[in-house]
């Protein structure tokens, strides 16, 4: 069921578009990320979910309720929507209780258990209460304003880049109990970052935004392996982009001819697969009837992952092949290629 | 589907708008004296200006105004820059020690350090007393910045320098003087403009400067054109000064490049230098503070009690207070329409009215007093000699220093904290009341403090705008002075200096803030 609904949002400042006819649906207990690069209208989009900014026109609707209708819109301290934001924004006047206290309702009996509860929940110790922000690390600031935003009981939460402040081992670590922590309070999430992987990992529906437009929304696995176009297949990752000719749900290429994923398209167009579709062999082992052989040029040890560059034999073809860290192929040794899955055929131009 | 009442949306537009209107009265205000000077110009008429400008009183004074801007800023730069090095970055035994003692002259107003220099040694005259008693009064406002720099320096880049083959001399004048020019410049420029606008410790020694000859003038004429004139090229001295401190400056960057915090920097070991180093700084403080203290003590001890006197003692006390409180207040009201904007809404018509609040302040205390009289003697002359003009004048002269705190302490209420606290239930108003003006508290009463301070020790634009019968602590001081009364003086000298001793203790703790210590 939709739970927030996003219509037709539209804002500009001056000459820019910075959302142009948004639409977007998120499902009551889910976590949605919004995704795009920096300058992409994300931040503004979440900050008119947040009713921090009036969009020009369109509609903004949680639980059927409608908090914006172009420039008329509920204020935000009547939305009930919880923002965690990038650096947390404690207030550092106040200690970490005080903090978490900060939106309940005055005198409320039970304000020192729930202060409690929510400490706890956000896996911190009680013995950081009486401490002051700027006595905490950084994971520990964005728990205590996660915590605070909990206090509310909020109907959805916000998340403003709330990871990107943090080191990249802890980032993970705060990904993961975040979600958690969200999923445990039954809360629907929003994420805005520019971090594909981070999007991926965190959410059951990825929005892709590019220059105020909502390219593509889906789950993650639809979204990586079924880009719409090329510039969205690069952003969620590396991809290996190749010209091909298809026929009857395959397409004839440099490898040789693969399965595609759109057994309707015909004709001359670009294929898309991810590295670590291709597995390399030692010529050896695939026999000479291997369709495709290449030599390899450059190793970039990894550990798990290893880059492989192969050159094909075939052409002038340079590929970049994900591969696993055991039984690499010597540089200079000819190996050949095949592919796993099917190839991805990115929208038509006029689509 | 429900329907919750919808509100119109915040015209945020609106709302600037207001503050905006609000920060360029206060700008156009600080124009008057500028003003002034321009239509002054234009109204005496081209035969007259050239006559009262090119004459040879105004070459004296020209000549020993530059004479004193070139002989003590670079005796002040050597010594803030020796003494900062040796606090900061040396094992000299009692470095902290050293560090406060090289803050607290500027507890000891400048006029009071020449009374205690005139009255140890009668004879001091001319230039180069003008100058040793400048440099004690005002290397301070060097020293602070420098200080901090030095302490702010990554000594990575010192690392570098040497394992790229300079020796330590070459480390200091190739890696870390180059660092220091901000600090150097900024300094200096404020030194500069002091020697440009300060009266009393030149009349003491007498010796003239454009600032002393104004007020002379002044006092000989109301709203003489020559004065005004004096006043004229007084205006393009200090508009000059503020350009070269800009050329000087230059606009290259000096952050630290890189993350990461910078471990602290090692001090180097003096060994057998240790003595003539400790030397430094143990007579700067004897003579900075050991000869206001001594001389001070001195007419103290001869005076008894007597001088003490609670009539008119307490009432200089008294009225000097209510008007540095009102003169506080009043100023960083005025500075706060134009603070917020900076923070909150930056942009090209907001750094134009800055630079309206900032360079006023730059101007000495006899411009603007000499404007405020002619124009309340021509135009309003119910407002001529009035508390409410000198008020103004105060507002005018301090507004920077109001400016500076309050800008800090609104950039520490970021935005997003009133964002956070509308999404945890307050409404705007409340959000603005709990946070931001709750953060911003610490630094508005500094901020009118630190005017306040200033007022207490101003004497040029009280002089000559008081009305009759004030008397503030620093015009008592001056006038006893002035009679050779240096017994009775004593008192109000010591009530300046107990005074400026939390503007001091103030400024020496936020130089060490700025250096994250």
């Amino acid at each position: 069921m939709t739970f927030l609904a996003i219509k037709n949002i539209s804002k500009r400042y001056g000459p820019v578009h910075a959302l142009d006819n948004i639409d977007l649906t998120v499902a009551a207990g889910g976590r949605t990320a919004i995704v795009g690069p920096s300058g992409s209208g994300k931040t503004t989009l979440l900050r008119i979910i947040a009713g921090f900014e009036t969009p020009d026109a369109g509609q903004v609707e949680l639980e059927g309720e409608i908090l914006a209708d172009g420039e008329a819109i509920v204020p935000a301290h009547r939305r009930g929507i919880g923002i965690v934001s990038q650096d947390g924004a404690l207030f550092p006047h106040l200690s970490v209780s005080e903090n978490i206290g900060f939106g309940m309702e005055r005198g409320a009996r039970d304000r020192d258990q729930r202060i409690n509860a929510l400490i706890d929940m956000v896996e911190l110790d009680r013995g950081m209460l009486d401490r002051r922000p700027h006595q905490l690390s950084g994971g520990q600031q964005q728990r205590v304003a996660l915590a605070r935003a909990l206090g509310r009981k909020p109907r959805l939460m916000l998340l403003d880049e709330p990871f990107s402040a943090l080191d990249t081992g802890l980032r993970e670590n705060m990904r993961k109990a975040v979600a958690r922590v969200l999923q445990i309070a039954g809360i629907t999430a929003v994420l805005v970052t520019h971090d594909q992987a981070e999007a991926l990992s965190f959410a059951d529906q990825v929005a892709v935004l590019r220059q105020g437009k909502l390219i593509q929304a889906g789950t993650p696995q639809a979204l990586y392996l079924s880009p719409r176009d090329r510039e969205t297949a690069l952003f969620l990752g590396d991809a290996i982009v190749l010209p091909a000719d298809l026929n009857d749900g395959s397409a004839k290429c440099v490898l040789g001819h693969i399965p595609v994923d759109a057994e309707s398209r015909q004709g001359r167009t670009d294929i898309m697969l991810r590295p670590e579709q291709l597995r390399l062999q030692a010529i050896g082992e695939a026999g000479a009837g291997a369709a495709c052989i290449g030599k390899v040029t450059e190793i970039e040890f990894g550990g798990a992952v290893c880059a492989v560059t192969v050159v094909l034999s075939n052409g002038s073809e340079t590929l970049n092949i994900k591969s696993s860290g055991v039984g690499l192929p010597e540089v200079g040794s000819m190996v050949s290629v095949s592919v796993i899955g099917k190839a991805h055929v990115f929208d038509r131009l006029d689509a | 589907m429900r329907m919750p009442q919808l509100t119109a949306a915040p015209r945020s537009r609106v709302r600037h708008a207001s503050v905006v209107a609000l920060a360029s009265i206060v700008a156009l205000l600080s124009l008057v004296p500028l003003g002034f000077i321009v239509w002054i110009t234009v109204d005496t008429g081209w035969a007259e200006v050239t006559a009262l400008i090119f004459r040879s009183r105004v070459g004296e004074l020209l000549v020993n105004t530059v004479l004193l801007e070139v002989c003590t800023i670079p005796l002040c730069i050597l010594l803030a820059v020796t003494l900062a090095w040796l606090t900061e970055r040396t094992d000299i035994p009692g470095a902290r020690l050293w560090s406060w003692l090289a803050a607290a002259p500027l507890a000891v107003p400048a006029f009071v350090h020449s009374y205690a220099w005139v009255s140890l040694v009668p004879g001091m005259r001319g230039l180069w007393s003008g100058v040793l008693v400048s440099v004690l009064a005002y290397f301070p406002f060097l020293y602070l910045p420098v200080a901090a720099a030095l302490r702010r320096l990554d000594p990575a880049i010192e690392d570098a320098a040497a394992s790229l083959g300079l020796g330590p001399w070459h480390v200091f004048f190739r890696a870390i003087l180059p660092q220091l020019r901000l600090a150097i410049c900024g300094g200096s420029l404020l030194i500069g403009l002091h020697l440009l606008a300060e009266y009393g410790l030149y009349v003491m020694i007498r010796f003239d400067t454009f600032s002393t000859a104004i007020v002379d003038q002044f006092q000989s004429a109301y709203n003489s054109p020559a004065a005004n004139m004096l006043g004229g090229v007084l205006v393009f001295c200090c508009l000059l000064l503020l350009g070269i401190e800009v050329l000087v400056r230059g606009n290259e960057r000096y952050a630290r490049i890189g993350s990461g915090a910078a471990r602290p920097a090692d001090r180097r070991r003096l060994r057998w230098f240790v003595v003539p180093a400790i030397a430094l700084p143990v007579v700067t403080a004897a003579l900075t503070l050991g000869i206001p203290f001594v001389t001070l003590a001195r007419w103290l001890i001869l005076g008894g009690l007597d001088i003490w006197q609670i009539d008119t003692v307490g009432s200089a006390l008294l009225q000097t207070i209510l008007l540095a409180i009102a003169g506080g207040l009043l100023a960083t009201i005025a500075a706060a329409p134009m603070a917020w904007l900076s923070v909150r809404a930056p942009g090209r018509l907001q750094r134009v009215l800055e630079a309206c609040h900032y360079y006023v302040g730059s101007l000495p205390g006899v411009v603007v007093a000499l404007a405020l009289v002619s124009i309340t003697v021509r135009l309003i002359l119910p407002l001529y000699q009035t508390f409410a003009t000198l008020l103004l004048a105060y507002v005018l002269l301090f507004l920077p220093r109001a400016m500076v705190g309050l800008r800090a302490s609104i950039a520490q209420a970021p935005v997003e904290l009133e964002r956070a606290a509308m999404a945890l239930g307050r409404t705007p108003a409340q959000a603005v009341r709990q946070i931001t003006m709750r953060l911003a508290a610490p630094g508005f009463a500094a901020s009118v403090a630190l005017v306040a301070l200033g007022i207490t020790n101003e004497l040029t634009a009280t002089l000559m705008l008081s009305p009759n019968g004030t008397e503030t602590l620093a015009t008592k001081f001056w006038s006893l002075t002035s009679e050779i009364d240096y017994v009775s003086a004593a008192p109000y000298a010591f009530m300046m200096i107990v005074l400026s001793l939390p503007l001091t203790l103030l400024l020496y703790v936020q130089s060490k803030r700025t250096a994250g210590q």
